[in-house]
């Protein structure tokens, strides 16, 4: 009973509690400014790249082809030129490095081959894609004789992508619990079994996500293919959805871009940024799958 | 010819990297009855039964020296070893249910082993449910997460899930850790049922579990097994050894 007169201060505000909550607010502003500042680069660049790209965005734009030493027309060349390379690429990439990722996640032991094939994709993904386009121009172009095409180009951004995809896969299965897998082996699943039943599908989402982001980086990078196949221009058919043949050298945006922004002079304005706005919408567009699909995976998470 | 279900083990020593988990186990388990092994925590109750189904190899750093005969077979020469582990069921203290539905939990082990008839699955599914004691409360939901239910349903769920293909031996590790005193007084009474069909080896920290189950009881410490003896004898006042009424007694452990 002689404490009654203390009980009740004892929720008061000392001068150690208001500190606290202080820098509590404090650090919560600013942390929620820092937030807001991320979004106004992105929406002031997309909103201005749009009403200076508005009067050349048309359809006819998109599958019209280059006119008049690319002063008029399109972009239809360089968008399939494009989507070819990120397809091929795709093609290469993903098989290998998903079945990489399986292997080192799911089989391989923890020894000094795996350590030192784990430390090598981890470095390769830090390499800059300048390297790569002097090791693509050197492997496909020269050494394997593929000369400057689609298919150097497509290999040399497969290389590229590999290590985030393999890191992606790994990290996507490390995501699934041990111990679901070791319920499996103790009901008699072998591996195999074990990943195609419950590993998998609980990982795919993740897996997916991966790749999808790595296509944008096929899409966006002009380092890579302007060492190993890209051209200033070529002759193509407007709407012409086979242009090249794999062993052709071959138009792409992000060098399209780059060429008439610094190489040709008086092209419109409005089409710079018309090409930019469309290689932003690719990336944007690819982003968007990503993100749906994850949440959708989200969404019916089973445990 | 051994009867199906016996184990022998024979000089059995697992180490972890420097660490010794089993030192020198012998132990020979007939077949049916039940099996009861005690002992303190860190004496190597969970490593001898991984070294049961092999799935202790799968482990980092391990090594395993001596033998396991199972129905008078090296384990080691098997050489499928899945169908090893098939002819074992494993339920470990914490209940694992696997992201799929409770009925596909069940019929995961049946379906690996290529049964795939509807009826034949169905069929199963109800009496390894019905065995863990869990029928009742799931039959109007098997197609719901087996991972979204309670730890105790989950915990009988891994007993329904081992009890699916039909093991010659059911290992039970502490499996009443998550369940309810009235759900383990029920599985118990399965398990008396069952130990006619199969050799259960029942590992636990409740010497009161032993002493109820148990046909015959291991007492093992630090990686030994101390004394093995019928269960009356082991929880007499006299069972021969001063570790083992120490322990049963609640004097040390």
């Amino acid at each position: 009973m002689k404490n009654h007169g203390n009980t009740k201060n004892l929720f008061a505000a000392t001068e150690l509690i208001n500190k606290k909550l202080r820098a509590q607010r404090i650090v919560k502003w600013i942390f929620g400014l820092m937030s807001v500042a991320i979004l106004i680069p992105l929406v002031g660049l997309t909103t201005c790249l749009i009403i200076r790209a508005w009067p050349s965005l048309t359809w006819d734009f998109l599958t019209d082809v280059p006119k008049q030493g690319m002063r008029s027309g399109g972009i239809w060349s360089a968008l399939v030129g494009t989507m070819y390379t990120v397809t091929f690429s795709l093609l290469v990439a993903v098989p290998v490095g998903v079945m990489a990722g399986i292997y080192l996640n799911e089989y391989a032991r923890d020894n000094w081959f795996t350590r030192i094939v784990n430390l090598a994709v981890v470095n390769l993904a830090g390499v800059p894609s300048i390297v790569h386009a002097l090791f693509g121009l050197g492997a496909f172009v020269v050494f394997a004789g593929l000369g400057k095409s689609i298919l150097s180009a497509s290999l040399t951004l497969a290389i590229m992508t590999l290590p985030v995809i393999i890191v992606s896969t790994k990290e996507a299965l490390l995501a699934v619990p041990l111990t679901f897998r070791m319920a499996c082996w103790n009901l008699g699943a072998s591996r195999w079994q074990t990943i195609r039943t419950i590993v998998l599908p609980n990982s795919i989402g993740g897996i997916l996500t991966g790749i999808i982001l790595q296509v944008c980086r096929a899409a966006g990078e002009t380092a890579p293919i302007m060492f190993t196949g890209a051209v200033f221009y070529k002759a193509v058919q407007r709407g012409d959805l086979f242009p090249y043949k794999p062993t052709e050298q071959f138009m792409a945006l992000s060098y399209h871009l780059h060429t008439i922004s610094t190489q040709v002079p008086g092209v419109p304005e409005s089409m710079l940024y018309a090409t930019a706005v469309v290689l932003l919408g690719f990336v944007l567009a690819f982003n968007t799958i990503a993100i749906v699909l994850r949440t959708r995976i989200r969404n019916r998470k089973k445990w | 010819m051994p009867e199906t279900g016996s184990i022998e083990i024979k000089d059995l020593t697992v180490r972890y990297r420097n660490k010794i988990a089993l030192d020198g186990v012998s132990l020979s388990i007939p077949a049916k009855g039940i099996y009861a092994i005690i002992g303190p925590a860190n004496s190597g109750k969970t490593t001898l039964l991984k070294s049961i189904n092999r799935t202790i190899e799968s482990e980092a750093g391990v090594s395993v020296k001596g033998q396991i005969f199972i129905d008078g077979r090296n384990t080691k020469r098997i050489r499928d070893i899945y169908e090893l582990r098939r002819r074992i069921g494993m339920v470990f203290p914490l209940p694992v249910g696997l992201p799929l539905s409770i009925y596909d939990n069940v019929a995961y082990a049946p379906r690996i082993a290529g049964k795939h008839a509807r009826s034949e699955l169905d069929e199963i599914v109800e009496r390894s449910l019905r065995q863990a004691a869990l029928w009742d409360e799931v039959k109007d939901r098997l197609k719901s997460l087996g991972t979204m239910l309670s730890g105790g349903q989950q915990q009988r769920l891994t007993i329904a899930r081992a009890l699916s293909h039909d093991p010659e031996i059911l290992c039970l590790d502490e499996f009443s850790i998550a369940v309810d005193p009235v759900t383990t007084m029920r599985i118990e009474d399965v398990l008396v049922e069952l130990k006619n069909k199969m050799t259960i080896i029942l590992v636990t920290n409740l010497v009161q579990q032993a002493r109820r189950l148990g046909d015959l009881t291991c007492f093992m410490n630090m990686g030994k097994v101390v004394q093995v003896d019928e269960t009356e004898k082991m929880f007499s006042d006299n069972p021969g050894n001063q570790l083992t009424y120490d322990y049963v007694h609640g004097v040390f452990g």
